[in-house]
Formats: C-alpha cells, sequence, structure tokens
C-alpha cells in the first residue's frame, strides 16, 4: 500500500506566511482528486492548527501522511504547552495576546474546529516543553473494517 | 450571480478578480473573527468582512468563499493583494457598514 508523506516547516515568528502549509496541502490534495469534502475538512482542521503553532508557539514542524483510506497530521511545537487540553477545547477559551486578536484570531474557535473537522484527534502537550497534535481526516468512508 | 455581476450591479468596487467571474454566490456568511470564519462560512457564500490582513485571504482559500468583500471603504495591504492574486480570490470593496452589504446580498439571493 502506498504512502505519500509531506513535511512542513512552520515559521513561529511570521504572521503572514501562517496558512501556507495548507494552502500548499490543499493543491496537492486537489491535484490528486482527492474529494471536495475532504479536501475542505483537511484544510480546515490544518488551517487552525498551523496558526495556533504561530500564535501559541515558536512554530514547528508539520507532517502528513496519505494512505488510501486516510490522512494523517502530526503537528510537533517546541512552544510553551497546554496546561489544561480540556480547558483549551472549549469553544471560547483563549489566551491570544492582544496583538493577535488585532488581527482576527483569538476567537477560541481554532481547536473546536480542528475537532469538528478531523475524524480522530488527540493532543499531546507538556508544559514547557511543547505540544503534539494528531489529526486524521477518513478518506472515502475510512479504513474498512475486518477487511482481510 | 457571479461575485462580479453583484459588484457590478451593486456599485462595489472589484479590486481582484480572480475566480470571481467563474464562481457564484450561493450564500453569505459577515465576521471577522477568523476561526469563526473558519467554522461556520460554507463553500461559496461571500464572506464580508471589514478584518484586512493577509490571513482573511487564508481562510477564503481554505475556507473556499467564492468571494472576500471588505466593507466600510477598508482597504487590503499589497502583501494581502499580492496573495489575493496569486491564490485567484475574487476581492471586493465597498465604503457601507457590513449590514448594508448584507442587505444586498441577501436581496440577489431571494432570502429578504
Ligand atoms: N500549539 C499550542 N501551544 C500552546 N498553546 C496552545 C496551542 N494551541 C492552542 N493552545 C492554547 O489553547 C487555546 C485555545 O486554542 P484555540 O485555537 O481554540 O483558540 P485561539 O487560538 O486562542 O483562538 P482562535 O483559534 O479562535 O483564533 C489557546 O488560546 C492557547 O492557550
Ligand atoms: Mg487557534
Amino acid at each position: 500500500m502506498s504512502v505519500l508523506k509531506w513535511t512542513y516547516e512552520v515559521d513561529g515568528t511570521d504572521f503572514t506566511r501562517a496558512g501556507e502549509a495548507s494552502s500548499n496541502l490543499k493543491k496537492k490534495l486537489r491535484a490528486l482528486g482527492i474529494p471536495a469534502e475532504v479536501i475542505r475538512k483537511v484544510s480546515i482542521a490544518l488551517y487552525e492548527g498551523e496558526i495556533n503553532m504561530v500564535i501559541h508557539a515558536d512554530g514547528g514542524v508539520i507532517t502528513i501522511e496519505m494512505s488510501p483510506d486516510r490522512i494523517d497530521m502530526i503537528l510537533a511545537d517546541h512552544g510553551k504547552g497546554i496546561p489544561d487540553i480540556e480547558q483549551a477545547m472549549q469553544a471560547g477559551w483563549s489566551t491570544a495576546a492582544d496583538e493577535v486578536r488585532s488581527l482576527g484570531f483569538g476567537a477560541g474557535m481554532g481547536l473546536p474546529n480542528m475537532k469538528k473537522n478531523s475524524d480522530e484527534m488527540r493532543i499531546e502537550s507538556t508544559v514547557g516543553v511543547g505540544t503534539t497534535v494528531y489529526m486524521t481526516v477518513y478518506i472515502n468512508g475510512g479504513p474498512k473494517k475486518a477487511d482481510a | 450571480m457571479t461575485p462580479i455581476a453583484f459588484a457590478e450591479k451593486n456599485g462595489l468596487r472589484v479590486i481582484n478578480v480572480g475566480c470571481g467571474q467563474e464562481r457564484s454566490i450561493e450564500g453569505a456568511y459577515c465576521g471577522d473573527l477568523l476561526s469563526m470564519v473558519m467554522g461556520r462560512a460554507k463553500e461559496n457564500d461571500a464572506f464580508v468582512t471589514v478584518m484586512a490582513n493577509v490571513n482573511t485571504i487564508a481562510v477564503a482559500v481554505l475556507a473556499d468563499v467564492a468571494c472576500v468583500i471588505l466593507c466600510e471603504g477598508i482597504h487590503f495591504d499589497d502583501m494581502s493583494l499580492t496573495r489575493a492574486e496569486q491564490q485567484e480570490v475574487c476581492v471586493l470593496e465597498s465604503d457601507e457598514p457590513a449590514f448594508a452589504v448584507a442587505l444586498k446580498l441577501g436581496k440577489e439571493l431571494g432570502l429578504c
């Protein structure tokens, strides 16, 4: 089974480049003929994660793996970490600084959007060490059970 | 109705044509908090906002809206416009508030 893999470095200092990884992946998925609703879910989930790596951490690395039935996204940063993941996941919770709020961020909707647009999502975070977000979006209904 | 046809009929300025002649406006969403827009705007919506920076363009691309309509006489900076050109995002401008633009969209869409 063939797996396609891409990596993106996310610059943690440049707001104007945030969204590049998601835009680039979107183009690739289109060229590969992935269904539009899958592309939309991946685009939204990845963009929100990418922005969080810039505004809440110092950037990091995104790894994308695509197999015939799923797209796996791993977003790893070495930022300040999330002390209470359950609280962070709540719609409206945000610690965004004023300077990024003035750019339109800080509604506290990023993580809820990621949850809503992915079929699987898991966050690992250690304060002072960093955060890794794992998200999966299924293609064509996802992995088949008992598929001999 | 295409974004360009909407602009011409309703006196909005066309700042970047992008895909504005190929797509059609099927709904609308007003908002300035970008992740709210990401979560709520639908494909082929007109995205009505006063938030004018490069991230507005990124959201327009990823949420796959039909166009961005910047209200209140606000303008995008050059970097945002360059990005809009590269990504073929249709950008319109109006001197009116978002509500007035929303009413016009509502009329065109047969919603009011
Ligand atoms: N990679 C990360 N590193 C550290 N903290 C994070 C990270 N991602 C999210 N957080 C924390 O979780 C909170 C909620 O994130 P979420 O994306 O939902 O909202 P936001 O980024 O604050 O605002 P929005 O996404 O609506 O612009 C953030 O305010 C921040 O405190
Ligand atoms: Mg966020």
